[in-house]
């Protein structure tokens, strides 16, 4: 089960997720929230996982095309928050060198501009 | 100390968290601490989803059969699908540059990762994949022997 508010801090949108990004309901449910914010020309979105308790490659995999689908429109995905077993999860996948990783939420939004 | 049993699936998306919940318990009870339990239940998981999406192909009447065994000095997992076979040359490496950026491939590579042994058996009756993870303390691994 996987929850997501967004909410708007400046010019970037954060995404605040929870539970589990995994194969099914919860990469889907990521995969339509980006997608609705994109229809909605939000191009600097900010994905604080500090409530994510597990991503499995299904996740990952809909972080990965979260994050192309972003760029290709010219804008910005970030992480925030990455709990101990999601930094793990990136480091050994190397996409810890994909993503801009933050630890400061303000830090993060001032990052945008 | 010797425990053997097994679990046979349905071959849908939800037979995946069972086999999570299932490499869990059993990694529990083979002394695993809780970041040990996390890699093989997912490793197990990762090797559900091929079963169970490349494998068997959503196909109602083909089934995944996972074994767990807990021996002295390891665990084996294995997990069979019903399918045509693997063909391991088709799976490219995840962490190529030119593959960082690919939505899907990474299953095998993740219980590489957490598992000690990963062993891939095609065959034209379905694929099996031997997941190997030496016990705590165990001396499987070679660490604490000493030459004779």
């Amino acid at each position: 089960m996987m929850n997501v508010i967004c909410r708007r801090v400046d010019s970037v949108v954060v995404v605040d997720l929870g539970g589990r990004i995994i194969l099914g309901e919860g990469s889907t449910l990521l995969r339509d929230t980006i997608r609705e914010l994109l229809d909605q020309n939000e191009t600097r979105i900010l994905l604080n996982l500090a409530e994510v308790t597990y991503i499995d490659s299904s996740g990952l995999g809909e972080l990965v095309s979260g994050f192309s689908a972003v760029r290709a429109r010219g804008g910005e995905l970030k992480l925030l928050h990455l709990t101990r077993k999601v930094h793990d999860l990136l480091q050994i996948t190397k996409l810890y060198t994909v993503f801009d990783v933050q630890e400061d939420e303000a830090k993060a939004i001032a990052s945008f501009d | 100390m010797r425990q053997h049993e097994a679990i046979v699936l349905e071959s849908r998306i939800e037979s995946v968290d069972q086999a999570e919940a299932a490499a869990e318990d059993v990694a529990n009870r083979a002394g695993f601490d809780e970041v040990e339990r996390h890699r093989i239940a997912m490793a197990v998981r990762e090797i559900t989803v091929n079963a169970v999406m490349h494998g068997n192909a959503y196909d109602t009447r083909k089934k995944v059969t996972i074994e767990f065994c807990i021996q002295p000095d390891e665990l084996v997992v294995c997990v069979k699908d019903e399918g045509n076979g693997f063909d391991m040359t088709e799976v490219p490496d995840p962490l190529a540059p030119e593959n960082l950026l690919r939505q899907s491939g990474r299953g095998i590579f993740l219980a590489r990762a957490f598992m000690d042994e990963v062993e891939l058996q095609p065959s034209a009756q379905g694929t099996r994949v031997r997941l190997t993870k030496h016990l705590p303390g165990g001396d499987s691994s070679g660490e604490g022997r000493h030459p004779e």
